[in-house]
């Protein structure tokens, strides 16, 4: 005879209030196999613990039920008390009386005493058919895998290898970088993006722990926590990356321009090229697309003219696996498409561009030298209008949140206008000003006081061609005015969205991300860095969009929990999964279908019947992959699969408790 | 191809010209236009302003009798579509509406019969390229800007095109031989009923439409509605009073541009209906024709 | 400049507000106040409010000030203001819900636009269709200025833009009919 011991928690008076604790024990004292019952104000506190395991050794007891809260928040307690009493933990039952019970029936309570009562007397009938079961363990990749090589995921990877141990970042374009190295200054500093960034890019190319893997993709990801196994892409530079001394001959050479992406196609690049000048690796990549080579058959000028031979055209993509014990994901954002805005005439007016734009057009190496010109005739604006949530805050077209960093950057634009162009003028249309970050008001303020940015409250309703200016067509909004300007350029404040295959990356590796297919943290307060999947943790921009502190915030981060990880030799697993009975499945491959973490394959077993041995399938479940979620066990025809601790028994057992 | 033809009050007054060019253009198409008998005015553009009720029953009468006929609706004027599509819209969406709607025109109304802009017809139904090989005398280097107003495109639920840059109407011109020209002012509204009630008011949104056609140097501009075409054509002069400014832009139904590619008579159109002067554009596409046909 | 006393304010145009919010469909609370709105209305300049300012009053409860505007009545129902809104509002909408409960209160700020559509609406009623001819002559003399358009009447007719006489359809009943129902229904037609 089992002896269950049953714990009424008041919680205060959360659950006190509405169901009446004292009646619920005495009523569990007379359920079969309860051979003690008591209630008490805090039971997750110390001396409700004291009292369980006080209880344990006084009453022999071999289960446990606690009627409390949601286990969510306190199985873990009450399981290690358990484990404290010498008990293995589970054999532990919890029934909810607070979400369950006292909080949806709040009004009556007798009747929500008399449900209290029906959960633990389910409880108890479940606790008795609990078996103890035992947590194994798993060895750890000591490697670590950064997706992303901008500087979320620069600053995740040099954490990581800082702290001793091997990080790879897997970079799709030809250079790490990123957004950031398109920057021309930061703010609220206004020091110069790439002086900050290039010796970071340096630091992380030449440390040893670190490995670049640039120009490539990750493919497929498989495995579990510990033990992922990614195979990458590794795109055909059709330069070889070993021989290459980077002397940017066979670019010089090169007789094909292409509109270089990482100048907003504001300038040309050749086919054969490196993406900016201090890239790392600081060696070309063929763009396949757009050479003559490639498209013609013709040409191969850099391959003749490489002092090096490095140009190999032969070359072909390679995809290789690796394996890694956690993953960082930091592959950071796209720019909203403005064209969507026929009222702003974006695309249709050359001089109505975005911010990233403008970054290039102020930039020293950029297509003007840094000097500010107007991209339809080269001409220097005089004024220069700036549209603030572009895309951002707006439902009807573009997306319902704040961009977060606009304010700031447009901050920062209107006054470079006013330094570079003494006679200029400087309009910025906006709906609020957001400048909560250390040293943003300040500098926001400089703005309009020193610089005479004159900020227009209002979202600009149209734009215009007249006589060869920009007519901006707006309400005033705190004048309740219409007004017009006559801009020599327009700058759209752009919103931050997604990258385009943002989604099928998360469902690759398996984790979950929002409407706006930013990816989703564990928790939005206690855990922004996981994501549900465990040994994946985010950095940067591709969780919502961020400023530049932000994501290297969040990228340390992310790298702290990495290196948590990776400090252990092995990690436990929970012994909740699946099992198989072999005996009767039919091996019909149902669970392997419906299984959301792959965890479950067909395998052949050898058996005798009537002494001939046969091959016959039946499925495996993986135990490092299985979450115990149940899916194969309500999948299953003929009830071959169980899940552990919640097995098809101990489910029967409850109903039966309640409805028999 | 076969269609209910509902022309509206203004079509068979001041916009005769738009109901004889449709006739004749969707004649030389093959299209059959059967017209609604006995039609009822559709409302716009008082009625939404005076009872909602009304205003979504007095186009129901008229989609009742084509839903009768099975067949769907052609509108030429973009107010009678606009008003007649909301109807539509909203029956279909709700049951309930279905039968106040029923119960007011005292007719059976469910949503089938649908109302659809004419030019959405020939663009989409008939198709440009149909359309393309029917020309005969090209709009060859006519400058014509499509001024699409209010009631074609917006709001966006009920449009068939781009509410800030719509471009039917301008592919429709690109087939017919002329040259669409961009600009900025495709669905600025032209002030619709204030010129009539309003003079200052809506001359100085007439005049803003004109200066912008003119800006961008159309010879003339292309309307689907014959609201507008009052505004822009009938007060061109009183525009040009208040101004000074000498606009001279002949504006055109886009189915009197569609009769003159297809080879029609300007007079069978009714372009010698119009107040200001059209005869600089039709010379000018004459000459064109004849440059081409003498080597 | 006046204070407005707003705890009162929302009170007292609470109910209105709903007949309002129902009518419409429009969730008056959803405007942000950003100005698109008004910034690429074509008649704002003409207008005593801005049509974002009518939605501010609505926001604040203060109906009745909104009623009485004139903006209300020079709308011209373009349709620009709600295709542009960013938040989705209606603008244009509650334009319309707002000019036909102000009629109903007897609030008629302009009086020529009211007159206009009075007219139009009984030449629909007794015709079935709208008599251009008669509507611009009813315009002229109720209206006031009787000169008014009158160089254009002559060509117009001439050619055979304006008939002399209305064309009535032959089962017009089935339109009368249509607004004595709607009549009975409430209508205040």
């Amino acid at each position: 005879m089992k002896r269950v011991g049953v714990f009424i928690c008041h919680c205060g008076t959360n659950i006190a209030q509405a169901v009446d604790c004292e009646k619920v024990a005495q009523n569990a004292q007379a359920f079969p196999g309860v051979a003690f019952s008591t209630d008490y104000k805090y039971m997750c506190a110390e001396p409700g613990q004291d009292l369980i395991k006080k209880a344990i050794s006084e009453h022999r007891l071999d289960r446990v039920v606690v009627a409390s809260c949601s286990p969510r928040m306190h199985e873990p307690t009450f399981r290690k008390c358990l484990e404290r009493a010498g008990l293995n933990p589970y054999l532990l039952e919890m029934a909810n009386i607070r979400e369950h019970c006292a909080w949806v029936h709040p009004d009556d309570k007798e009747r929500a005493t008399l449900k209290a009562t029906e959960l633990v007397r389910m409880a108890v009938a479940k606790v008795i058919q609990n078996e103890p079961l035992d947590r194994s363990t798993i060895p750890i990749t000591k490697r670590a895998l950064v997706i992303g090589g901008g500087i979320a995921g620069i600053q995740a990877a040099l954490d990581i290898a800082n702290a001793g141990h091997l990080v790879d970042i897997v970079e799709k374009e030809p250079s790490i970088g990123g957004r950031m190295a398109q920057i021309d200054k930061t703010f609220p500093t206004l020091d110069c993006s790439a002086c900050i960034l290039t010796p970071k890019m340096v630091e992380v190319a030449n440390h040893p722990n670190v490995r670049l893997i640039t120009y490539s993709e990750v493919e497929k990801v498989e495995g579990y926590v510990g033990n992922f196994e990614v195979t990458i892409r590794q795109k055909a530079r059709s330069v070889d990356l070993s021989a290459c001394t980077g002397c940017g001959l066979c670019t010089e050479k090169c007789p094909t321009k292409v509109p270089s992406e990482f100048e907003m196609e504001m300038m040309n690049r050749k086919a054969i090229y490196t993406p900016f000048p201090q890239a790392i690796p600081n060696k070309p990549v063929i763009d396949r697309e757009n050479c003559r080579y490639f498209k013609t058959g013709k040409c191969g000028v850099c391959q003749k003219l490489c002092p090096a031979q490095a140009v190999d055209f032969t070359q072909e993509d390679q995809l290789v696996t690796e394996r890694y014990g956690a993953i960082v994901v930091a592959t950071g954002f796209d720019l909203f498409d403005d064209s969507v805005y026929g009222e702003y005439g974006y695309g249709r007016y050359k001089d109505v561009i975005t911010g990233l734009h403008f970054e290039r057009l102020v930039n020293a190496s950029g297509p003007t030298m840094g000097k500010i010109k107007r991209p339809s005739d080269g001409q220097e604006p005089k004024n220069v209008v700036f549209i603030k949530c572009v895309g951002s805050r707006d439902e009807a077209k573009g997306k319902a949140y704040c961009s977060k960093t606009c304010c700031m950057y447009t901050a920062k634009h209107a006054t470079l206008v006013r330094e570079k162009i003494k006679d200029s003028n400087v309009y910025v249309f906006y709906m609020d000003v957001r400048t909560p970050g250390k040293g943003y008001e300040e500098f926001y303020t400089r703005t309009t006081d020193q610089y005479g940015a004159k900020y227009l409250r209002g979202r600009v309703s149209k734009i215009y061609e007249k006589g060869g200016k920009l007519i901006v067509r707006g309400e005033d909004t705190l004048l309740g005015r219409q007004i017009e300007i006559e801009a020599d350029m327009v700058v759209l404040a752009t919103a931050m969205v997604a990258k385009e295959n943002a989604a099928e990356l998360a469902q690759m590796i398996g984790f979950s991300y929002d409407q706006d297919n930013f990816y989703t943290e564990a928790h939005p307060k206690l855990a922004p860095v996981e994501t549900h999947t465990a040994g994946v943790f985010l950095a940067g921009a591709c969780q919502g969009p961020k400023d530049i502190p932000d994501s290297v915030a969040q990228a340390s981060a992310a790298a702290v929990k990495v290196c948590g990880l990776l400090s252990k030799e092995r990690m436990e697993t929970e012994p909740t999964i699946s099992i198989v009975n072999e005996a009767i499945c039919a091996g019909c491959g149902m669970c392997v279908t419906v299984c959301p973490y792959k965890a479950i394959e067909l395998k052949f077993i050898q058996e005798r019947v009537d002494g001939k041995v046969i091959n016959r399938r039946v499925a495996s479940v993986n135990s490092g992959l299985c979450q115990g979620c149940g899916a194969c066990t309500v999948a299953c025809r003929s009830a071959a699969l169980n899940l552990k601790h919640f097995t098809n028994e101990q489910i029967l057992a409850e109903v039966d408790a309640l409805c028999l | 191809m076969k269609y209910a033809y509902f022309p509206g009050c203004s079509l068979s007054s001041t916009g005769l010209e738009y109901d004889m060019s449709t006739r004749k253009v969707a004649q030389a198409l093959g299209i059959d236009l059967w017209e609604i008998p006995e039609w009822n005015c559709c409302g716009a553009s008082s009625a939404h302003l005076t009872d909602q009720l009304l205003a979504l029953a007095l186009p129901a009468r008229n989609l009742a009798i084509a839903e009768a006929e099975g067949l769907d609706v052609a509108i030429p004027c973009a107010a009678c579509y606009a008003r007649s599509k909301a109807t539509e819209v909203e029956v279909r969406a709700s049951k309930e509406m279905e039968q106040t709607i029923s119960e007011v025109i005292e007719r059976p109304y469910t949503g089938k019969a649908r109302a659809r802009a004419l030019l959405d017809i020939f663009v989409k139904d008939y198709g440009l390229d149909a359309i393309g090989t029917m020309v005969n005398k090209p709009l060859k280097g006519l400058k014509v800007v499509s001024y699409y107003g209010c009631l074609l495109v917006r709001p966006p639920k009920l449009g068939f095109d781009d509410p800030e840059d719509p471009q039917s109407m301008d592919s429709l011109i690109e087939a017919l031989g002329g040259t669409p020209l961009n600009w900025a002012f495709k669905t600025e509204c032209c002030g619709a009923a204030h010129a009539t009630a309003q003079g200052e008011i809506g001359l100085s949104m007439i005049e803003r439409i004109l200066s912008g056609a003119k800006e961008v140097g159309a010879d003339c501009i292309a309307t689907a509605c014959p609201l507008c075409m009052n505004n822009l054509d009938m007060r061109q002069n009183q525009a040009t009073a208040k101004t000074g400014e000498q606009y001279n832009l002949p504006i055109f139904y886009f189915t009197e541009l569609m009769g003159l590619a297809l080879g029609l008579k300007p007079e069978e159109l009714g372009v010698n209906k119009h107040f200001v002067n059209t005869s600089e554009v039709l010379n000018k596409l004459n000459e064109a024709l004849t440059r081409r046909d003498t080597p | 400049m006046e204070t407005i006393e707003l705890t009162s304010a929302l009170e007292q145009g609470k109910d209105t507000l709903e007949a309002i919010v129902k009518e419409s469909g429009v969730q008056v609370t959803r405007c942000y106040q950003c100005g698109k709105c008004t910034g690429g209305c074509p008649v704002a300049f003409a207008m005593d409010k801005a049509p974002r300012e009518i939605m501010r009053l609505l926001q604040l409860g203060l109906v009745e000030e909104a009623l009485r505007s004139k903006t209300i009545w020079l709308c011209a129902s373009c349709d620009t203001c709600s295709t542009r809104c960013p938040r989705e509002v209606d603008i244009a909408k509650v334009m319309e819900t707002l000019r036909i409960m102000a009629k109903k209160k007897g609030y008629i700020t302009e009086k020529r636009m009211d007159l206009f559509h009075n007219l139009f609406l009984k030449s629909v009623e007794t015709t079935g269709r709208v008599y251009e001819g008669g509507l611009v002559l009813g315009r002229n003399i109720l209206g006031m200025q009787p000169f008014r358009d009158v160089h254009l009447g002559p060509s117009m007719f001439l050619k055979g833009k304006i008939s002399p006489l209305p064309h009535i359809i032959k089962d017009n009943g089935e339109v009368k009919k249509i607004f004595a129902n709607v009549r009975k229904r409430g209508g205040n037609v």
